[in-house]
């Protein structure tokens, strides 16, 4: 953030005047209440005054419900408020987790939690692999001397910005059984494809459609990482007649490893988690073919008949475990990275 | 990086060999070749979108479909109602003419010159093509701003938008500034929870952030959703991160002015921060301009629907009006396009310091 400086002045100027008026605003009204209460508490107790409104807003949304979430997890029944609820005890994780074998969701007695697990990691699998792959290539190529640089980044680039929701109905149109990818398939002398009712194919959009809207954040932070090179490094090998390739595999490759690395952690922790586009785009079907974790816990909680709220924390605590563990990952991968 | 194989590499040098006196690579054909992929796969959908948005409901159902969209000429004819619809026919003798047709019978259509409409004839289906011209079907986009609660949901959006970034931004920078500007005892655990939050995303907590939500009252208000993600991890970190680089002095002389907190806060250390608080502003529209799973849960009527919510259910009907939701996803793609296009610089060099989204 520091070294904006390459920035246009007059588009950050207006930017900045854009965004920080109407905050400004708020803050004259606000100056009268606030030296009230500095003479109060003296200037010592001002930060925890400043700090105050965030924690609170933490506190509410963030740690309550988090303890809220493991005594829903030992309740039963439909009710919402806690105190309605029957405490029912490890009863939630026992019915979540009774399966004869692990590797297999239908003899588990809640297959639809294991099948969401099982889907998620087939999904996580393929898209973090080859998310990292063409992020890659991508940054690689975009770290060359090309004509239009910037224009390619921002072309690979925008899809971060669109939403889920906008991203899944562009992709769905072209995907219908009547869209233009099936036109163009007829047009070449095959049969149309219902991409929608075969699993296979659903999924394989779902990994699809999630890289070509994600892969843009992480080229980024790839191509920051390869920009970071030193370039006499690079110069010293062309001097000596280092080919190309070997100039990847012993230079760009190592000193690259371990944004990579952090890039991977990264897409692993999205990924997991999984849910907006996919859900637009395939409804989670056919079937339960593309139906993962997070829709389990959305259906489970809030869409069902009878919303089992008790199932649902349950759930969402697994999948918290789960997160946490790659969470931590990622401060190791990230800390080893910084620190050289 | 994929490799052509060595003849290919072997044929291109030998192409290439006399371009210029730097050796071409593989890699560049690679490189190029790639970038031209890239523009069609990722420009070409939006593309499409975009031209489709502007066909018409029966456009839409052609297959396969024209790349513009192109309207059939629709006619007045002496002595009929309603406007019809043209085509070319190939007559008996060989000959085409433009015919109107009245209507439509099995395999057999009514048809009648417009030139001379006492003139009629009975046409095989076959033998006709519709006559088409470039048509922009402006009613796809004004429809559902009229008839539906489209209007509605944009202004559910902005709202959204707009007041949940100017609450990120008043409580995220005040708590930056208390852990930056001041020494105190326990400022590290403060700061340790403040980054701790980070690990626990909504989808972990939905269930519970729903009671809260419903407890306060607020399930099916807007307030649902702005409020819980006010206060982002994020963004207290990014602007501290900032403002723990404004000299020390500054805040001192102030103090020395008698100023008050609450003065330097916003009269010298707000405007010294104002490029980080102008990428969380930005960062913060498309968060929320974006946001889906959570608005899905706790707003479960049409009035309250962001255009997201809206979106998602109008194309979860039984009868999909795909010209108006394409239409509509137009318009819900308009205003990200346009912060991309003015501040795209401020938006990649935020993400590639900070490694958020």
């Amino acid at each position: 953030m520091t070294k904006n400086t390459d920035q246009p002045a007059a588009v950050k100027n207006t930017a900045v005047s854009i965004a920080g008026w109407p905050v400004q605003q708020v803050f004259r009204l606000l100056e009268y209440p606030f030296s009230k209460i500095q003479r109060g508490v003296g200037v010592q107790g001002m930060p925890w005054i400043f700090l105050l409104p965030n924690l609170i807003f933490f506190g509410i949304f963030v740690i309550i419900p988090l303890f809220i979430n493991f005594a829903f997890s030992f309740t039963g029944g439909t009710e919402l408020f806690l105190s309605n609820r029957v405490y029912t005890g490890t009863e939630q994780y026992r019915f979540l987790l009774d399966c004869k074998t692990f590797g297999d969701p239908i003899t588990c007695r809640e297959d639809r939690f294991w099948k969401g697990l099982y889907n998620t990691f087939i999904f996580v699998f393929f898209q973090v692999s080859f998310l990292v792959l063409f992020s890659l290539i991508t940054a690689l190529i975009l770290n060359r001397e090309i004509r239009g640089r910037g224009f390619f980044r921002a072309v690979f680039f925008f899809p971060v910005l669109l939403s889920p929701v906008v991203v899944a109905l562009i992709w769905k149109w072209i995907l219908l059984r009547d869209g233009i990818l099936n036109a163009f398939l007829v047009s070449i002398g095959m049969d149309k494809i219902l991409f929608f009712v075969s699993p296979e194919w659903a999924m394989f959009w779902a990994v699809f459609v999630s890289i070509w809207a994600h892969m843009g954040f992480y080229t980024l932070i790839l191509l920051a990482g390869l920009q970071a090179i030193q370039p006499d490094l690079y110069e010293a090998a062309e001097m000596d007649g280092t080919s190309k390739e070997r100039v990847f595999w012993r230079i760009t490759l190592p000193l690259l490893w371990p944004n990579l690395l952090v890039v991977v952690v990264l897409a692993l922790i999205k990924g997991v988690q999984v849910f907006d586009e996919v859900f637009v785009l395939t409804g989670g079907g056919p079937g339960t073919a593309t139906q993962f974790i997070v829709q389990y816990i959305y259906n489970t909680g809030f869409t069902e008949q009878v919303q089992n709220f008790g199932l649902a924390s349950a759930a969402s605590i697994v999948l918290g475990v789960i997160l946490f563990v790659l969470t931590m990952l990622q401060l190791a991968v990230t800390r080893a990275r910084d620190n050289g | 990086m994929a490799d052509p194989g060595v003849e290919t590499k072997n044929l291109v040098s030998i192409i290439l060999a006399r371009r210029g006196r730097k050796k071409w690579h593989w890699t560049d054909i690679f490189s190029y070749t790639y970038l031209a992929l890239g523009i069609f796969l990722m420009f070409g959908p939006v593309l499409w979108l975009g031209m489709s948005s502007f066909k018409t409901r029966a456009g839409l159902l052609e297959f396969p479909p024209t790349f513009f969209p192109l309207g059939q000429i629709e006619l007045q004819v002496e002595g009929y109602e309603k406007p019809l619809l043209l085509f070319d026919v190939k007559m008996d003798d060989g000959s085409t003419r433009q015919l109107a047709q009245i209507r439509r019978i099995g395999i057999v259509s009514q048809m009648v010159d417009p030139k001379n409409p006492g003139e009629k004839f009975k046409i095989p289906i076959d033998q006709r093509t519709k006559v088409r011209e470039f048509r922009m079907a402006w009613e796809n986009y004004r429809d559902p701003l009229e008839r539906f609660n489209f209007l509605l949901f944009l202004k559910n959006s902005v709202v959204v938008t707009v007041v949940a970034t100017l609450v990120t931004l008043l409580i995220n920078s005040m708590a930056a500034y208390g852990l930056s500007i001041y020494e105190f005892r326990g400022r590290n655990a403060i700061m340790l929870f403040v980054i701790g939050t980070l690990m626990i995303p909504i989808t972990v907590i939905m269930v519970p952030v729903y009671l809260v939500v419903t407890n306060l009252g607020m399930v099916n208000s807007l307030w649902a959703v702005i409020l819980p993600g006010a206060a982002t991890p994020t963004g207290v970190f990014l602007l501290r991160q900032y403002m723990l680089t404004i000299p020390k002095e500054l805040i001192e002389a102030a103090r020395m002015d008698n100023a008050s907190e609450w003065t330097i806060f916003s009269k010298v250390v707000l405007p010294l921060a104002m490029p980080a608080i102008a990428v969380l502003a930005i960062f913060s529209v498309m968060w929320r301009w974006n946001e889906f799973l959570w608005p899905l849960i706790v707003l479960n009527r049409t009035e309250v629907y962001t255009l997201q919510v809206g979106l998602n259910a109008f194309q979860g009907e039984l009868d999909v009006q795909w010209h108006y939701i394409l239409a509509m996803t137009v318009v819900t793609l308009i205003p990200v396009a346009l912060v991309f296009a003015f501040l795209q610089k401020f938006i990649t060099t935020g993400i590639a310091s900070s490694g958020m989204k």
